[in-house]
């Protein structure tokens, strides 16, 4: 080597010199790099410290919601009309089967899946984490549960696994009340509350669960756990436990929702039943009915379509939505609104020749007794339903102060029941048919309102809490499905209070009486005679027969030769007792024939059920009661789409 | 100023050529100051690629063996006199370059780049010789020329470092073609390259960068650098390492978050937590404390060895050991700068930190040479 060297004559030392100086320029250029790492991270990690370290624990850090449980339904009396019931479910958690196919068709061994079932689960897999259980069979039976379970062992990454589903133990009964709670669909999603609504599957869709969801559902509780990159939970980091939801009492007696809805078997149509002193509702009553059951996890496609293109619409809840001609019913309101403003007294008499005629005009009114009832008074007019008495009063009022004074009454709008998808009905008015049909109001329209036909329409609901507010002289209660809530923990009560609305207001609170004795006299010698036989304890009622069809000028009504669906519909409206009344109710069989009788004696029945606890014997349970005229299920109009009246028909009288 | 003069300098006693001190390693040809930077930063690396290799003792342990094989190849060619080296040079290099284009030929795909060749029992990368090989090649080419090296000789040097640069870059490894033009430039520059001349040279390759841009630089590898001017631009493309490396990194704060209990790692955040970006895997546990340690650490040794290097015996020993040393801060610096998103992403690994074993056993040879150099010096009278 050092030959080499001295052969090359290099200056050794100063090649050395030179490269000293460049290694500790290189040095120091070093130097300066690492610093300026070194001032990299002093940015990093004390400059931006906080900033990272809240992307790290977003990074980590994930809220889980917590489902709260749903609050329970019971009736006033405390029967369970709707709870949560344990369910189980097939899940698979794919990162832990080794051959999916294989597992499935081990499964299909020993359980039913359908084909619809496998592919369902084949899409949600697809777009599933593989540590997340994807459903494959919900709602398992017992018997299915108990083959599982001996093979679980041999199927890693299949489990049972629970939850709750919502159950009305009692099926159809009060199913128009209770309503159901169906899974979220698209529409609810997005105007939900995204916070409180993640994590839950299903929502109050109709009825009391849909009016009271904020109630019985609860509050939902966080958790937040730690999760890895993948998004697997690792472990808890701290827990906001859910608030249950509160158990509600309904106002309705299930008994006497029974009652109401047995006696109505047959008829589609509706019974109100209210307690006038402070407007809970007694019963709540549409038939035909329908099971909510099915409609918890999804009803499938052939059974709604059956239910929802169905003739009788079992899914339509009359007493709210159903609209009809109030017919005679409105006649007690009538009297009344003449006395107010003085247009009659109680004695003023009016000669019913068995038709009316407008002054100046040839074309006849008719009463629905033919030969006419003679000089009537207000007190024979109501018992004996005089149409002809009630056209020239309804003509000496006027139509726009009829609808001022049956305002009062909650007539042509909503009562503000605390149930959804509530009709207001229609209280005719000049103003009002100006606007909906751009057409002068006539003469004879205002005779058709005064008996409760032409334009004039109302639901049950209305009519049970007009006659609430007759029996109490005006003192008039919202009415309402809700008599308490309760904690599910310290199971501590809180009853709801009346909600007060505002009264109907009369120049002399002596106006009530001779209405009033005029519904006690339908029932007593009028034209309910027949329920009073025997009743006791003493009803104020007004029967009414709501025409579906106009019967040419100078034809009878003659039931026996018409079809069905052209059957009038039967009304009635009630209170009881008399002197101190407790239950207020209204009665409307579509296509019942009379008021006085079809509907009154169903009335009876559920008055009877309730001033005298007898339930049992107004409706036996199990058997069904045989109603009157056994209907065959007839193609029927729709009440909602009940055609008014034109200008020109001619109401040929209700009783 | 003592350091300022050289000659005085190297009239001073030296403790470690006294073989009174550490006799023993000396014998072995060991150096003590740079053999206990090696130890502390790759014991330092064993604790923390446990943590952040999930507790996995495998890993642990091999990466262990990895290092022992390291130390044992270090302290082989420790024993070897340089002018073994100093021979063998042309031939390893040229050795190397029909290697790297069999590589081109018949070489191994693997991840888009053709780097391997399949021997049959071993697959290895050939361009990892050359990270040896051009030091030593450059070295041996301006040992027996007369330094500053006049223009000839700087364009042959310049030729004997683009040569293998292509080679690489085109299989195509930038990380290591990086480290290889590096070996070579940093033998030019500690030969005595003219500043005027390096002044030329960099702003020619200024103006070299849009047609390497253009014609060498491959779609990922533009990538690389774009999304390293503008990571939040892809946060789940190629941005995701170095966004979740950078939230590894700051959210260890001061003084970290304590070992095993980094959760950007743990939590399988951040990707190549145990290899390439290790770095941000210890930074998030030990912090700013743990990292300056580091850095000084690799300081340390970085200066250790260019004193070494200016006391090696002739000029092939000096620019050979001073390029080695220049590779070995390359690496520390590119990794450290690209996980803390000074620098874009190249894949080179932290040296004696990152899990792996090709680049680790390079580096280990290459303080054996070190030390061969520094440790046969003839003793010199006092």
């Amino acid at each position: 080597m050092d030959e080499l060297k001295i052969r090359v004559g290099k200056d050794n030392a100063a090649e050395s010199e030179l490269f000293f100086r460049r290694a500790l320029f290189v040095l120091f250029a070093m130097f300066l790099a690492l610093l300026a790492v070194a001032g990299r991270l002093v940015y990093l990690q004390v400059l931006n410290h906080d900033r990272f370290t809240t992307l790290a624990d977003s990074n980590r850090i994930r809220l889980q919601p917590l489902t709260p449980t749903r609050g329970f339904i019971f009736d006033r009396n405390g029967v369970l009309l709707a709870d949560n019931l344990a369910s189980y479910h097939l899940e698979i958690t794919r990162e832990q089967v080794k051959d999916l196919d294989a597992t499935l068709a081990a499964l299909r061994e020993r359980i039913t899946l359908t084909d619809a079932d496998i592919e369902r689960f084949r899409r949600l897999i697809r777009r599933s984490t593989p540590y997340n259980g994807v459903p494959l069979r919900f709602q398992l039976t017992d018997e299915e549960i108990a083959k599982l379970a001996i093979d679980l062992h041999r199927l890693p990454g299949v489990d049972i696994k629970a939850d709750l589903t919502r159950r009305y133990p009692l099926g159809t009964r009060g199913a128009h009340v209770i309503g159901y709670v169906g899974r979220i669909d698209e529409n609810e999603l997005r105007r939900l509350d995204p916070g409180q609504y993640s994590g839950s599957t299903h929502i109050g869709k109709i009825g009391v669960e849909s009016s009271y969801e904020d109630v019985l559902r609860g509050r939902t509780g966080w958790q937040q756990v730690e999760t890895n990159a993948e998004g697997r939970p690792l472990r808890v980091l701290s827990r906001t436990p859910p608030t249950p939801g509160q158990n509600i009492y309904l106002s309705i007696d299930i008994r006497l929702q029974a009652v109401a809805e047995k006696v109505l078997e047959g008829y589609n149509g509706a019974i109100v039943a209210l307690d006038p002193r402070n407007g809970e509702v007694l019963a709540l009553a549409s038939q035909p009915l329908y099971d909510p059951n099915p409609f918890v996890n999804g009803i499938d496609a052939v059974s709604y379509r059956k239910l929802n293109t169905s003739k009788d619409k079992p899914l339509l809840n009359r007493a709210l939505r159903g609209m009809y001609p109030p017919g005679s019913t409105i006649k007690p309101l009538m009297a009344l609104a003449g006395l107010d403003y003085g247009v009659v007294n109680r004695y003023s008499p009016v000669f019913c020749p068995g038709f009316y005629r407008l002054p100046g005009s040839s074309h006849k009114f008719r009463d629905w007794k033919r030969g006419g009832h003679g000089s009537v008074d207000m007190d024979r007019a109501i018992a004996q339903s005089c149409d002809v008495y009630f056209y020239d009063l309804a003509l000496n009022i006027g139509i726009d102060r009829t609808h001022d004074f049956l305002d009062q009454f909650s007539m042509g709008r909503p009562t503000e029941i605390d149930l959804p998808g509530e009709k207001g009905g229609v209280l005719p008015s000049q103003a009002w048919k100006r606007k909906s049909y751009k057409q002068s109001w006539v003469a004879g329209d205002t005779l058709s309102a005064g008996i409760g036909q032409g334009y004039f329409l109302a639901t049950p609901l209305q009519l049970a809490h007009a006659a609430a507010a007759l029996s109490q002289r005006g003192i008039r209660f919202l009415p309402r499905v809700l008599h308490a809530t309760e904690d599910p923990g310290t199971r501590v009560k809180t009853l709801e209070q009346p909600r007060p609305a505002p009264p109907v207001a009369v120049k002399n609170p002596r106006y009530w009486d001779p209405v009033i004795n005029g519904m006690i006299h339908v029932v007593e010698g009028g034209t309910a005679n027949r329920i009073g036989i025997g009743a006791k304890y003493r009803i104020a009622g007004k029967t009414g027969t709501a025409q579906v069809f106009t019967l040419a000028q100078g034809a009878k009504y003659n039931a026996k030769n018409l079809a069905k669906h052209l059957l009038d519909h039967a009304l009635f409206i009630a209170f009881a007792p008399v002197e101190d009344p407790r239950i207020a109710i209204a009665v409307i069989a579509e296509h019942g024939g009379g008021g006085s009788s079809t509907a009154a004696p169903l009335a009876r029945r559920v008055m009877d059920a309730w001033l005298l606890d007898k339930y049992e014997e107004a409706a036996p349970m199990g058997s069904s009661p045989a109603p009157a005229p056994a209907p065959a299920p007839a193609p029927e109009p729709e009440p909602e789409s009940h055609e008014p009246h034109g200008p020109d028909a001619e109401p040929h009288g209700t009783e | 100023m003592n350091l300022m003069d050289p000659m005085r300098s190297r009239m001073e006693p030296n403790s470690m050529d006294r073989p009174e001190d550490g006799r023993f390693l000396h014998l072995i040809h060991l150096d003590l100051p740079l053999l206990f930077g090696l130890l502390a930063v790759s014991g330092l690396g064993l604790v923390v690629l446990y943590s952040a290799g999930q507790q996995n003792q495998d890993l642990m342990i091999g990466q262990a063996i990895r290092l022992g094989l390291g130390f044992v190849i270090m302290l082989t060619l420790a024993q070897i006199p340089p002018r073994y080296f100093r021979f063998w040079s042309p031939w390893i290099y040229l050795a190397g370059i029909v290697l790297l284009l069999a590589v081109m030929v018949v070489g191994d795909i693997s991840k888009g780049a053709q780097r391997w060749l399949d021997l049959g029992v071993v697959r290895f990368q050939p361009s990892e010789i050359m990270k040896l090989a051009v030091p030593m090649m450059m070295a041996w080419f301006f040992a027996e020329k007369q330094l500053p090296p006049r223009w000839p000789h700087l364009l042959g040097g310049a030729l004997l470092t683009a040569i293998p640069f292509i080679l690489i870059a085109e299989q195509p490894d930038l990380g290591t073609a990086l480290v290889v033009g590096c070996a070579g430039a940093s033998a030019l520059f500690l030969a005595g390259l003219n500043w005027w001349v390096m002044g030329g040279l960099v702003g020619a390759l200024g103006a070299a960068i849009p047609l390497f841009w253009t014609f060498i630089m491959h779609d990922y590898q533009r990538q690389r650098v774009l999304t390293f001017l503008n990571p939040e631009s892809d946060p789940l493309g190629t941005g995701y390492h170095i966004i979740q490396s950078k939230i590894a990194i700051g959210s260890g704060g001061i003084y970290g978050k304590g070992w095993l209990n980094g959760t950007q790692s743990h939590l399988d955040f951040l990707p190549e937590g145990s290899t390439d970006f290790i770095f941000a895997a210890f930074a998030e546990e030990f912090g700013l404390v743990g990292c300056g340690l580091l850095l000084t650490l690799y300081f340390f040794i970085i200066a250790r060895s260019l004193y070494m290097a200016a006391y090696a015996p002739d000029t092939y020993g000096r620019l050979l050991s001073g390029s080695l040393t220049l590779v070995f801060f390359i690496y520390a610096f590119v990794n450290s700068g690209m996980v803390s998103g000074l620098l874009p992403v190249v894949g080179l690994p932290l040296p004696l930190f990152s899990y792996g074993g090709t680049s680790l056993v390079t580096i280990m040879a290459s303080f054996g040479i070190l030390m061969s150099i520094y440790s046969h010096r003839r003793p010199r009278s006092r």
